[in-house]
């Protein structure tokens, strides 16, 4: 199909799958997180936000580097693993997912941060005063309202992770299956000369990073913008 | 009956309301300045802020104990926020299910707990068609509250808090953002849900005429303190009320609308005493309270002929207070016990001899229903 080989559509399988857990993982670690640092008056709160920004700055390959050094064999977590009679994390699908969790964590945050503040207190005293626990506003109230939130930090992460390469190449080299994800892959056949299939790939992850940005901006701005709290 | 004692500090600004007794019947006003505190004391009476301390106790019931508090959402009450804080994510009717979901399922949570002996009229209004209907806004159900005016998205508001089946009201100066069309609407509203459902209402407003519209008590607040707890006669009654820094001394008289005599003219009034209104918009009126400014009240010695004004009132001087920038407040009885205050110069009382116990006529010279 589209003229690709087995080991092409594993990798974009692959990418898929990495993208696709470190979105859900994200989603479920920053919204109580950005919920935390939308509200917080402590001063460890902007601590918080320097650690969680720092992926924005940092070279990949730092990140990919310390995370190496973690995970592997002699790290402490790949170390404590092993103990356990388990493998450690580096050149592993794990070992990856991880990193890309770290690597995407700015972009699941930051939105949602900026939708929870803008909700204000409002409309949570008045969901309060009718009764609604926190849970119970939590989703009927902050959900809908940040919803146009909550879609950027899902495409933004979804896209900022099929787009990683640095942290990928120096934490899960390239296994076929396992790390060898469509970036990985161009990687590769550019190294080997493959120019052709570098290029099939190339334009294959082109033409998915616009029409992803392309679709999230026509529904952010004709289906939410309407919605948003006035 | 609201007890307790409170503090919580905003920002710079402290709330320390002293210890206070306020009886919960009718609707009790919380009149200061901006900046008095109102708003803090209801978001500290209804635990809107975790950060107050105190003690507090509703009908009975444990509310607030130092630091420890019943979280809002099991206090049942009623919030009208000044922008109605409507949910707009949700239809008019999205905002009133909201609301009617939540109640609790059982009577018993409702009814067994301290109703407070007022609140036995309860429950006329249950449904959401009902309440909608009540408060005008049944033709708005499927809208979406982003397009509705001011005056109808206060009308929801209040919708939305009624069916929440509350025990207690508080309202956080609902109308300050209307028009004057849209209060003029609201205030009888108000009032008359308040009566029917026999739920007792906090209202805050920095508005004198507000107070005196709709209020049976006043809890007046001072920079963070509540100053005093009183009825409405009462704080009429006093000359240095807070209630005149606007316009001076008022009076309230409570009376009923009569029917139109062969001149044209609506009585409004009592048994032993009448004022006549030649505003052809009194005929339909249903008000129950005259508003009169001390300063267009003039007084006789006896009942005159030959004037234009229409209102000469009997009364009996009960006070005659101290002369301020050369005027006097002079307060008297009507036959029915009903405080009128006029405001003359001090000249004319010391011309006139006025003295406790001394029977004059009170020339009217312009009052306003309160509808």
């Amino acid at each position: 199909m589209l003229g690709l080989t087995p080991g092409e559509w594993q990798a974009i399988g692959l990418t898929a799958k990495l993208a696709g857990l470190t979105t859900v993982i994200l989603l479920l670690l920053s919204a109580p997180l950005a919920w935390w640092m939308a509200h917080t008056q402590s001063r460890m709160g902007n601590v918080v936000a320097a650690l969680v920004s720092l992926p924005l700055v940092l070279p990949p390959t730092v990140i990919g580097f310390y995370l190496l050094i973690v995970l592997g064999p002699q790290g402490f977590v790949g170390g404590s693993l092993e103990k356990l009679g388990l493998h450690h994390l580096a050149f592993s699908f794990w070992g990856i997912l991880i990193g890309s969790v770290i690597y995407s964590l700015p972009f699941a945050v930051q939105p949602l941060r900026d939708a929870f503040a803008a909700i204000g207190s409002r409309y949570l005293d008045a969901a309060s005063t009718l009764r609604a626990s926190a849970l119970d506003r939590f989703f009927t109230v902050v959900m809908p309202l940040a919803r146009s939130g909550i879609l950027t930090a899902v495409v933004i992460t979804f896209a900022h992770t099929v787009g990683e390469f640095g942290v990928i190449a120096m934490l899960g080299g390239s296994i076929a299956g396992e790390t060898r994800v469509v970036s990985i892959a161009i990687y590769d056949h550019t190294q080997a000369m493959e120019y052709e299939q570098a290029h099939r790939l190339s334009a294959i992850l082109l033409g998915f990073s616009f029409l992803t940005l392309f679709l999230f901006y026509a529904i952010n701005q004709r289906v939410l913008s309407p919605l948003k709290p006035n | 009956m609201l007890k307790g004692n409170l503090t919580l500090r905003q920002g710079s600004f402290l709330l320390e309301s002293g210890p206070f007794e306020i009886e919960t019947a009718g609707i009790t006003a919380l009149f200061g300045r901006s900046g008095s505190g109102k708003s803090t004391l209801l978001r500290a009476i209804t635990g809107l802020d975790r950060h107050t301390r105190g003690t507090l106790s509703f009908n009975g019931e444990r509310w607030q104990d130092g630091a420890w508090q019943l979280p809002t959402p099991k206090r049942d009450i009623g919030f009208v926020f000044q922008d109605a804080a409507l949910f707009p994510h949700l239809t008019v009717r999205g905002n009133l299910e909201y609301a009617l979901k939540r109640v609790p399922k059982s009577p018993f949570s409702l009814e067994g707990r301290g109703a407070g002996g007022e609140g036995e009229k309860r429950p006329l209004l249950t449904s959401l068609h009902e309440v909608a209907e009540r408060v005008g806004i049944a033709h708005k159900l499927d809208q979406s509250v982003t397009t509705l005016s001011g005056g109808e998205r206060q009308r929801v508001a209040i919708a939305r808090a009624l069916l929440a089946k509350p025990r207690l009201m508080c309202m956080d100066e609902p109308l300050s953002a209307l028009d004057w069309r849209a209060k003029a609407e609201l205030l009888p509203l108000i009032d008359e849900l308040a009566h029917e459902t026999g739920i007792p209402v906090l209202f805050i407003t920095h508005a004198p005429i507000e107070v005196e519209r709709l209020a049976s008590r006043v809890v007046f607040m001072a920079q963070g303190h509540i100053e005093r707890i009183e009825t409405l006669r009462e704080a009429l009654a006093r000359p240095d009320s807070p209630l005149f820094d606007e316009e001076g001394p008022v009076s309230v008289l409570e009376g009923c609308m009569g029917e139109v005599n062969q001149d044209g003219l609506t009585p409004f009034g009592h048994e032993h005493w009448h004022v006549f209104l030649a505003d052809p918009a009194a005929r339909h009126s249903s008000a129950t309270r005259l508003r009169i400014l001390a300063r267009d009240v003039s007084l006789a010695l006896e009942d005159p002929q030959g004037l234009s004004i229409l209102n000469h009132l009997p009364m009996t001087i009960e006070r005659v207070d101290e002369a301020h920038d050369g005027r006097v407040t002079v307060a008297g009885r009507l036959r029915d016990g009903q405080m009128l205050l006029a405001e003359i110069t001090a000249v004319s009382a010391r011309r006139m001899k006025l003295t406790v116990g001394q029977p004059v006529y009170a020339l009217i010279k312009s009052v306003a229903l309160m509808e």
